[in-house]
């Protein structure tokens, strides 16, 4: 029988170390809306997707009230409109009309964000594909709740250069137009490298077409709790080290697995995955970086933090997979710099630069995530910092992304609000030199070998 | 059987397991086991529930033992046993 112990530990990772969970995400394919017209396909789009997250937010609540944990998001990823629109749209207004209907559906059911304004072109470009990351800009600009990605390469495919080229100018188009609100839409749009179908994360979440009609994943968090474990384990060995988050990772990922299975059997729709990402907020003590410091480390960026997160990351896995069957989407620890705390005072403090967070992209998902950049960085540069992320994820198997806030009109040394979730940044330094002529070459990079690893 | 748990904090006074109790009764829900300690001059209790045949709604007999809280001053939770069984059991 449960005892009082037990029931003090659980409620003290709910109440004083921010345990949550971070989302409840339904699938929704969209396939079966297409339609040659634009207008009967967004009637399609509306209809299908009121009708069946209709009940989503009134279940997490029932389900927080249950088992008295917070569930902070609950949203909608869709399939990619990039495949969805492809017939119905000729110019990117069509686009930006079906990003209109999203947005409306998610304020209907009352998500905090919905996915999916995406387009797969990994080794190529439909006309239709093109068109919608043209008007991505437009549309970033013109919604509040829809979030965006592309995915611009993978290991089997190589990588679409072209595409890159062209999201490094999107990116910059996107910045100028939500410039009175601190270039905002670029938070919104993530470019990724081996995008994983049943992600439940934003902005990068959207339903892959290997996916069920509907299906809920949910992404569990708690980096408070896994910072407060580590203490425990102040100076004690490697070993000892491991062992704790390891335990620590499974008892978060037991409540998500928990939370899942209810809001499946709620909503009659089937479980997907469970996310096992360590997701960071800006509230205090809700900090990955908060984790490695705890590890030993003055300041995340110091010499040993890529190390540190290899072990969180590591470790967080081999607990969570312990505890649910079903483990995908990104499952990694989040590094996004805005959105942590002491992230953003490293970086004050001169010791996280964007070469270091680079590395440490190596060994955690996902990537350079919620990063500011002055907004004279060029569109070249930017598809440069993108191409090089992207590389990392080919050539390494895993997924990586790019998510970064060219801020018009500002430099290093300012700062940047976006409220919220979202958090603040400072503005970190770009290498300046350039790498126009490299960006210039266009075609796609080859898919690279599969042996002779090394 | 619906078992759930129910935790009490807070400054300790006359009449909390009382008035925890009244409403558990009146709501129908069988108390199974009851723990309680004073940490600090400070309140602890927990227990142990069957809900199977409440009256209303897990999440509003929740919301309503949280409002019965409010009133007596302490905090008042109920939950669901398996949120304890799924972190603490394989």
């Amino acid at each position: 029988m449960i005892n009082l112990f037990e029931v003090a530990e659980t409620n003290k990772m709910i109440e004083q170390e921010n345990l949550d969970v971070r989302t409840i995400t339904i699938g929704i394919s969209l396939l079966d809306c297409m339609d040659a017209n634009i207008d009967v396909l967004c009637q399609n789009i509306y209809q299908k997707i009121t009708s069946i997250a209709k009940d989503l937010v009134k279940t997490g609540e029932a389900i927080e009230k249950k088992y008295g944990i917070p569930i902070v998001n609950k949203r909608i990823s869709v399939t990619p409109i990039g495949f969805v629109g492809a017939s119905a749209c000729h110019s990117t207004d069509d686009f930006v009309k079906i990003a209109h209907t999203l947005d409306r559906c998610a304020h209907v059911v009352g998500v905090n964000f919905i996915g999916g304004y995406s387009a797969i072109v990994s080794k190529g470009m439909t006309k239709a594909e093109r068109l919608l990351i043209e008007s991505i800009p437009q549309a970033m600009r013109e919604t509040e709740l829809v979030c965006s990605s592309v995915n611009v390469g993978s290991t089997k495919t190589g990588i679409n250069m072209d595409a890159v080229k062209l999201i490094g100018e999107i990116v910059k188009e996107t910045a100028e137009l939500t410039k009175e609100n601190d270039s905002i839409g670029c938070a919104k749009f993530v470019v990724f490298c081996n995008a994983p179908d049943d992600n439940p994360f934003m902005a990068g979440a959207f339903h892959g077409v290997s996916e069920a009609d509907s299906i809920i994943n949910v992404g569990v968090s708690g980096p408070g709790v896994v910072r407060n474990a580590i203490k425990t384990a102040k100076g004690k060995d490697f070993g000892e080290l491991c062992e704790t988050v390891k335990k620590t990772a499974f008892k978060i990922t037991r409540v998500g697995q928990l939370v899942a299975r209810e809001a499946s059997a709620a909503l009659n729709i089937p479980f997907g995955i469970i996310d096992l990402s360590l997701a960071p907020t800006p509230a205090v003590g809700d900090s990955i970086a908060d984790c490695l410091q705890e590890m030993g480390l003055e300041r995340v960026g110091a010499p040993g933090t890529t190390a540190a997160l290899a072990i969180l990351n590591d470790q967080v896995k081999k607990g969570g997979v312990m505890a649910s069957s079903y483990v995908g989407g990104l499952s990694g620890a989040f590094i996004p710099v805005s959105e942590d705390q002491s992230m953003i005072d490293a970086v004050e403090a001169g010791a996280l630069t964007l070469e270091k967070l680079e590395a440490m992209t190596c060994v955690c998902s996902v990537g350079l995530d919620m990063i500011a950049i002055p907004g004279k960085t060029s569109a070249k540069t930017i598809a440069g910092i993108i191409a090089d992320e992207m590389a990392i994820g080919m050539i390494n198997q895993k997924t990586t992304a790019v998510r970064i806030i060219p801020v018009v009109g500002k430099d290093v040394g300012e700062t940047v609000e976006f409220g919220g979730l979202l958090g603040y940044a400072p503005i970190m330094p770009v290498n300046e030199f350039s790498c126009d002529e490299f960006i210039d070459r266009g075609g796609r990079i080859p898919a690279p070998i599969h042996s002779f690893k090394n | 059987m619906e078992k759930a748990i129910i935790t009490v904090v807070g400054k300790d006074q006359v009449g909390i397991i009382a008035k925890v109790c009244a409403y558990l009764a009146d709501a129908q829900i069988n108390i199974l086991d009851i723990s309680q300690t004073i940490l600090d001059g400070f309140f602890n209790m927990m227990m142990i529930v069957d809900a199977s045949h409440a009256k209303g709604e897990f999440y509003e007999i929740a919301e309503e033992l949280e409002k019965l809280g409010e009133e007596i001053g302490v905090n008042i939770k109920l939950q669901h046993e398996d949120i304890f069984n799924k972190m603490h059991r394989i």
